[in-house]
């Protein structure tokens, strides 16, 4: 059977391909199918002709076999030390056997090569900065993802994540409506104690343009009224579009470059058609690499800038603190140790380190960094859409253990966690481990030690 | 003999290796793609200069990075070796006089015995490294018969130098192996790994424009190698 059902190079772009696949519990199906996928290597050795360069060329060519990628590897370290775990010895085996041999790989080889892609890389990148020649396996794992997806070898949740964004432009089965909806249900819940809060939609000329992850409409609405709560008590003049409001990209780990576009320029369209100053976007790590660091380049812009100046969350939060729009009241900072979880995506990918440290010196008391942090930081171990991916839970789940040991050789209870992905993994840690800790985003953080503005408090009846 | 090796040879090896390194910084830079790369190379110039340079200089002293400082062994055999493996055999006196003698011109030089310590240094290091990758797991599991053959093109000069000036009867014989040795390895440098004589120039300009222009180079100060 060269093409499955479910499993095939075809793209999916309509409900029906999408319920179909999501009717598939666990994708059992679907990774049946794909033992029996064909490779369509003509196509294949195509593309890599056309997007193998000289920086991947010379990448793979003058690797010196020096080994000094392994220990910046948590998965090496968290896997005793497993020689099979060396970054240049995980690239060179897929993506550079796959060179060697122009394309002419069996089925078997590219499960390998998106077993090996998936669940022993979540492209933080950090192995690029410990290799002398600057190598980054990470950047190469995410483009073998793309070649692997253009074949069909993705896993499930990758290749239904697509999908919604395809369909929904959006991460999750969110549409236009149910996300409006869903603003004006946590108006009218949060507004008893906020008098005057809103959650403008689609105003154009706003000072802040708020955009986020599909998941907080889909699992978390008390977040989107926690960013609202925040900006109505920092008095800022904000907007939320009602296209175009999801900054993540599944497709972006899962290496569908045609749908990264697509998404991005969605994006894009509501920054140009409500012509914001800034756009401050949620706490979520890869949301901010994919729209504001990647996405000017898949959208082909040349500046390599997004439409508009783009802030993470934290950034915006800094601000704030910084210029007292809004207030901590001191009784209220947070008295226990603390420590930070500097996502890999802002931090590493997007040079914003000082930042957290500087929301940490308003908020906290006793803040402890874990060892190494800023640039350095190991990954949560949830990243690259790890999280979300059933077949490769235990390999995860081994990855945590550098985290888990970094978080509690600081000796914090409580871990500020402004990514979902982090955040995710760190409670997933939590659940596995039995660690005593707790960890937490910034607004509901924010949202109990700021004063609120005498005129902004709920009128006594 | 030694006049064909030290004459016509050596002008060929040299013309080899200068045009080669010159064909294979033009060849990455024309391979550069600011979309497929994602980095705005000519955009944002300034910036990526700014990152190339630190992205280079950083690496270029030893314990001048994080991962030079949490390897310090590997790291004063790497720049023995490397340093070594360039100063010596541009400054040695012996190479200069036949500079003078076939070119006209000399360069500074180096006292013979601190040329010695450099070239034993040398294979002192290549010794270390070959043990090295024999020892370490993880060193071992990437290790190629390639590799060594590159060290050894790369430290065979050094022998076969030193055992001309110092060990062997017949000199002459060993000069001559000595020459054909360096010449290998001029020759080697851009077809082989050994390319990385300009690659890692290339390579590390590259990540460095990368950090500089896209990753927070832009925002933050400048990337913490």
């Amino acid at each position: 059977m060269p093409e499955g059902i479910l499993c095939n190079k075809k793209t999916i772009d309509t409900k029906e391909q999408l319920d179909a696949i999501l009717a598939d519990a666990s994708g059992n199906q679907y990774y049946e199918e794909m033992n029996h996928l064909d490779i369509d290597k003509v196509a294949l050795w195509t593309t890599i002709r056309k997007t193998f360069k000289s920086r991947f060329k010379t990448w793979l060519e003058i690797c010196a076999h020096c080994g000094l990628c392994a220990e910046s590897c948590y998965y090496y370290l968290a896997n005793n030390r497993d020689p099979k775990q060396v970054p240049s010895y995980k690239i060179k085996t897929t993506l550079g056997e796959l060179i060697r041999r122009k394309g002419d790989v069996s089925n078997a080889f590219m499960q390998m090569c998106m077993d090996t892609a998936f669940a022993k890389c979540s492209c933080c990148t950090r192995c690029g900065v410990y290799c002398p020649f600057g190598i980054d396996m990470g950047i190469m794992f995410s483009y073998l993802r793309g070649l692997l997806f253009s074949q069909g070898f993705t896993p499930w949740e990758m290749k239904i994540g697509s999908g919604m964004h395809r369909i929904y432009r959006a991460q999750m089965d969110v549409t236009t409506e149910d996300w409006v909806e869903t603003c004006e249900w946590m108006e009218e819940e949060w507004e008893d104690d906020y008098p005057g809060l809103k959650i403008p939609i689609d105003k154009e000329n706003a000072d802040i343009m708020y955009t986020l992850n599909a998941r907080e409409p889909k699992h978390y609405p008390q977040d989107i009224a926690e960013a609202a709560v925040l900006f109505h008590l920092a008095g800022e003049n904000w907007t939320a579009p009602s296209e175009g409001w999801e900054a993540t990209s599944l497709t972006m780990f899962a290496g569908d470059w045609p749908a990264c576009k697509m998404q991005v320029e969605n994006v894009y369209a509501a920054m140009k058609r409500l012509k914001p100053k800034r756009v401050v976007g949620t706490e979520c790590g890869h949301a901010y690499r994919a729209t504001v660091i990647e996405g000017p380049y898949w959208a082909g812009i040349k500046t390599g800038q997004p439409p508009v100046e783009n802030l993470h969350y934290v950034e915006w939060v800094a601000e704030v603190l910084r210029t007292g729009k809004l207030k901590i009241d001191p009784a209220k900072k947070i008295k226990e140790p603390v420590t930070f979880q500097d996502s890999c995506n802002y931090v590493r990918n997007a040079g914003l380190a000082d930042i957290p440290r500087e929301i940490m010196s308003y908020i906290a008391e006793d803040f402890r960094e874990m060892k190494p942090n800023r640039e350095h930081n190991f990954c949560c171990g949830g990243g690259g859409g790890l999280n979300g991916i059933g077949r490769y839970r235990e390999e995860r789940n081994i990855g945590f253990k550098v985290k888990r040991d970094q978080i509690l050789a600081t000796g914090a209870k409580l871990v500020v966690s402004p990514c979902h992905n982090c955040w995710d993994a760190i409670r997933d840690m939590e659940e596995i481990y039995h660690m005593g800790i707790k960890w937490t985003f910034l607004k509901p953080l924010l949202i109990d030690m700021v004063e609120v503005p005498e005129h902004l408090k709920p009128k006594e009846e | 003999m030694y006049q064909f090796v030290t004459g016509p040879l050596l002008w060929l090896s040299f013309a080899i290796f200068f045009i080669g390194c010159i064909v294979r910084i033009i060849c990455y830079i024309r391979g550069l793609d600011w979309q497929a790369d994602r980095v705005a190379y000519t955009t944002h110039f300034s910036y990526g200069i700014k990152g190339a340079i630190r992205s280079i200089a950083f690496w270029l002293f030893p314990f001048g990075t994080r991962s030079w400082r949490n390897n310090p062994v590997f790291t004063v055999v790497f720049f023995v070796f490397h340093i070594g493996l360039l100063v010596t055999p541009v400054f040695l006196l012996a190479h200069n006089i036949i500079l003078k003698e076939r070119w006209g011109f000399s360069l500074w030089t180096i006292p013979e015995s601190v040329a010695d310590v450099l070239a034993v240094g040398v294979i002192i290091a290549a010794v270390f490294l070959i043990l090295r990758r024999i020892a370490l797991s993880e060193v071992r599991i990437l290790t190629t018969t390639y590799d060594f053959l590159v060290l050894a093109i790369a430290v065979a000069p050094f022998v076969t130098g030193f055992i001309a000036h110092h060990i062997a009867s017949d000199y002459k014989f060993w000069v001559i192996v000595h020459v054909i040795c360096g010449e290998i390895m001029l020759i080697a440098i851009p077809f082989t790994k050994l390319s990385h004589f300009v690659l890692f120039f290339m390579s590390r300009a590259q990540l460095g424009m990368d950090y500089g222009i896209k990753r927070g180079g832009m925002k933050g100060k400048g990337f913490a190698w």
